[in-house]
């Protein structure tokens, strides 16, 4: 209204604020963040179970643990199938590639004697060629990846349990712990961050202990931090680096991110690499934690980090979305499923109750995307 | 013409998609400091031409020249960097990302080095700012999705975009189709700015207001092959217009009309007694 001060109307100009602009509320430009659906459903969720589990230990510091680690193995391949997404593809081959990679450290290092670091590497060698094969075949051939990667769900899973019974004979293989002695690579997945924090708060009496005085929950499982690690590192390329930028134009409109000179090929790629490696930071944290590497590890993975980044508010269709929401969207699963085990309900709601969530999600998601587009 | 090195040329392109073909046997320079005006039906190959030089599609056969020196481009990326900016038909934005994302698109402005390097935000939305409200937009909000702009808006920002980032040759494929009289005002001055600031302009349009005013050159294309370049000198704004629309088209097309008047003043007076349907049957 500041035509009000001056006797005739203000002729336009660029320093004058548009009047056509209302100022643009806090919570209007939040409803028009992706991961809002997911955070308005972690919260009911979250109330939900914090009234039905009350009572149960859900929310006791072993409790909390519990279904944050759930969430972390799940929102570790969420991040990435999140940007995977976001750029415009799908990943099938990510639960297959869990099974694959837990096998390529066990055998070397179990059968073959290779310190366990190496095998490590191994394992993170042939996750990279297989995005890399899934990203040049999507890109060569046109063919969603869809169908690319679900060829792979199948040769990944059939390779994990040819390779396993042709070198040892069975299709699970322990003994792991033994070699994970002093090596300093295999520290980097198993384990607990800040026991002394969590000692010292013992000390103090602020969380439970057992009889001889030790916290009951040690410390914060390493996944965890992989997790928060992961999400906090994908945030930030997203959102603030060239490479987001690039991940945001690819999943759009390929054509047109190509034709103002992005390098889509190479995005692609990379992001079918990061899906793979994701998988393969999975296989490590389960296969260090359980001391065995097992062929069916992963089953059905690919789909449960889809729903999660669905829920997470990411489109379909690609070119939007984001890795907050798939964190969020692991944050429920885990909820859940750990929600359910406490609350004694039977498990076998458990998938009746996903596939809902999922439904309501995208619902909801798409409902809020549609008022977001108009309130601007 | 003159004896200075076109800063962009094409000798003897030919383009083919499998068995069609959408170009054949095109020769054409354009000089820094000129405009040159692509002309011709729709699907004569115009669109074709020009993503053949700025990298889209590589050229079957011949050769392109920038600025004397034989390039091959194997992306827009390359062209990009050669100095090449385009606006596409479809103008290559992203319906999804905010207009200052699109702006940026594949040359995003950054600070920080090493592992921390990041988009610089705050210049990127200003220049953004700056670069549409020069073309007449005023943009509420540079957060804003370009799918919730207006077509000619989404269009400005496509432009605004070109002659930023465009150092050597402008391309431009009918940037004016949706835009009201002033911004496409501002665009003809844009484009003679270009021209002032001796950039080589490809301008492309059907409407010839638009094309005659600032080219200096007319390259006419029909069904994939070139008709030859005309300079501004040698060629009258009628003939312009008839090369576009085709003169005898134009002819064949009034005759149309007085054929079709004729019809209507024969349906009438066959209306006006009590309808005959065999009558009517005859007549169609
Ligand atoms: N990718 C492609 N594959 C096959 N044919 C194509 C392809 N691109 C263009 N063509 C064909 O080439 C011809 C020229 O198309 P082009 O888009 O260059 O026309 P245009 O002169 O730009 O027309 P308009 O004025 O309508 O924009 C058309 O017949 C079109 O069908
Ligand atoms: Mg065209």
């Amino acid at each position: 209204m500041q035509s009000n001060t001056s006797s005739k109307p203000a002729p336009h100009s660029s320093e004058k604020p548009d009047e056509r602009i209302q100022r643009v509320p806090f919570w209007k430009k939040a409803l028009s963040r992706p991961e809002l659906g997911a955070l308005a459903g972690t919260v009911l969720v979250l109330a939900f179970f914090i009234v039905a589990a009350s009572g149960t230990g859900m929310f006791t510091p072993a409790g909390i643990v519990n279904f944050l680690e759930v969430a972390a193995q799940l929102g570790i391949i969420a991040t990435a199938a999140a940007l995977l997404m976001i750029g415009g593809e799908f990943d099938l081959s990510i639960g297959s590639m869990i099974g694959l990679a837990g096998i390529l450290i066990a055998i070397p290092a179990v059968e073959y004697g290779w310190p366990l670091w190496a095998a490590i590497l191994l394992a993170f060698s042939c996750a990279g060629l297989v995005g890399w094969i899934n990203g040049n075949l999507v890109n060569k051939t046109g063919l969603p990846s869809f169908i690319v990667t679900l060829g792979f769900l199948f040769i990944l899973r059939g390779l994990a349990i040819g390779i396993s019974r042709l070198l040892t004979g069975r299709t699970q293989i322990g003994g792991i712990h033994e070699h994970m002695q002093g090596d300093w690579f295999a520290a980097l997945f198993s384990g607990e961050v800040a026991t002394g924090l969590f000692s010292w708060m013992a000390a103090q009496g602020w969380i439970a202990t057992n009889f001889a005085g030790n916290p009951l929950v040690t410390g914060i499982p390493v996944s965890i931090v992989w997790w928060l690690g992961l999400t906090a590192v994908a945030t930030w390329v997203l959102l603030c680096t060239p490479y987001g930028n690039w991940i945001f134009a690819s999943g759009g409109d390929a054509n047109a991110a190509r034709n103002s000179g992005v390098p889509v090929r190479r995005v692609k790629i990379s992001l079918f690499m990061f899906t793979a490696f994701s998988a393969t930071i999975f296989a490590c944290l389960q296969v260090m934690d359980t001391g065995s590497a097992d062929t069916i590890r992963g089953l059905l993975k690919e789909l449960e980090a889809i729903i999660a980044v669905v829920i997470g508010g990411a489109l379909l269709t690609g070119g939007y979305g984001s890795a907050i929401g798939a964190a969020l969207g692991a944050l429920i699963f885990g909820l859940v499923q750990m929600g359910i085990f406490y609350t004694g309900v039977n498990t076998d709601w458990f998938q009746v109750f996903l596939g809902v969530m999922l439904l309501v999600a995208v619902l909801f998601n798409n409902f809020m995307r549609k008022k977001a587009m108009e309130a601007k | 013409m003159s004896k200075r090195t076109p800063m962009i040329e094409m000798r003897h392109v030919s383009k083919h998609f499998g068995s069609v073909i959408a170009l054949s046997d095109i020769s054409m320079a354009v000089c820094s400091g000129e405009v040159m005006c692509l002309l011709g039906d729709n699907g004569a190959g115009k669109s074709t031409l020009i993503k053949t030089l700025s990298g889209v599609h590589r050229p079957t056969d011949g050769q392109m020249l920038l600025n004397g020196e034989e390039v091959s481009f194997k992306s827009p990326a390359y062209a990009l960097d050669a100095g090449i900016a385009t606006v596409f038909q479809d103008l290559a934005m992203i319906p999804l990302m905010s207009i200052t994302r699109n702006f940026f698109m594949g040359r995003e402005p950054t600070t920080g080095w090493g592992l921390f390097k990041r988009i610089d935000w705050k210049r990127a939305d200003r220049i953004a700012m700056q670069e549409m409200s020069k073309i007449g937009i005023d943009v509420r909000d540079p957060s804003q999705p370009v799918g919730t702009l207006s077509g000619g808006e989404r269009q400005c920002v496509a432009i605004a975009r070109a002659v930023y980032f465009g150092a050597k040759v402008l391309i431009l494929d009918e940037p004016t189709s949706a835009l009201g009289v002033k911004q496409a005002s501002v665009v003809l001055r844009y484009i003679a700015k270009a021209r002032a600031d001796g950039l080589a302009v490809i301008f492309i349009t059907h409407n010839v207001h638009h094309a005659y005013p600032v080219a200096d050159a007319f390259t006419l294309l029909k069904r994939g092959g070139s008709l030859g370049s005309f300079r501004k000198e040698d060629i009258s704004r009628e003939e312009v217009l008839n090369m576009m629309a085709g003169g005898a088209e134009l002819e064949s097309l009034d005759a149309e009309l007085a054929e079709f008047q004729h019809t209507d003043q024969e349906d009438q007076r066959s209306a006006r007694p009590e309808a005959a349907p065999q009558n009517q049957a005859s007549s169609v």
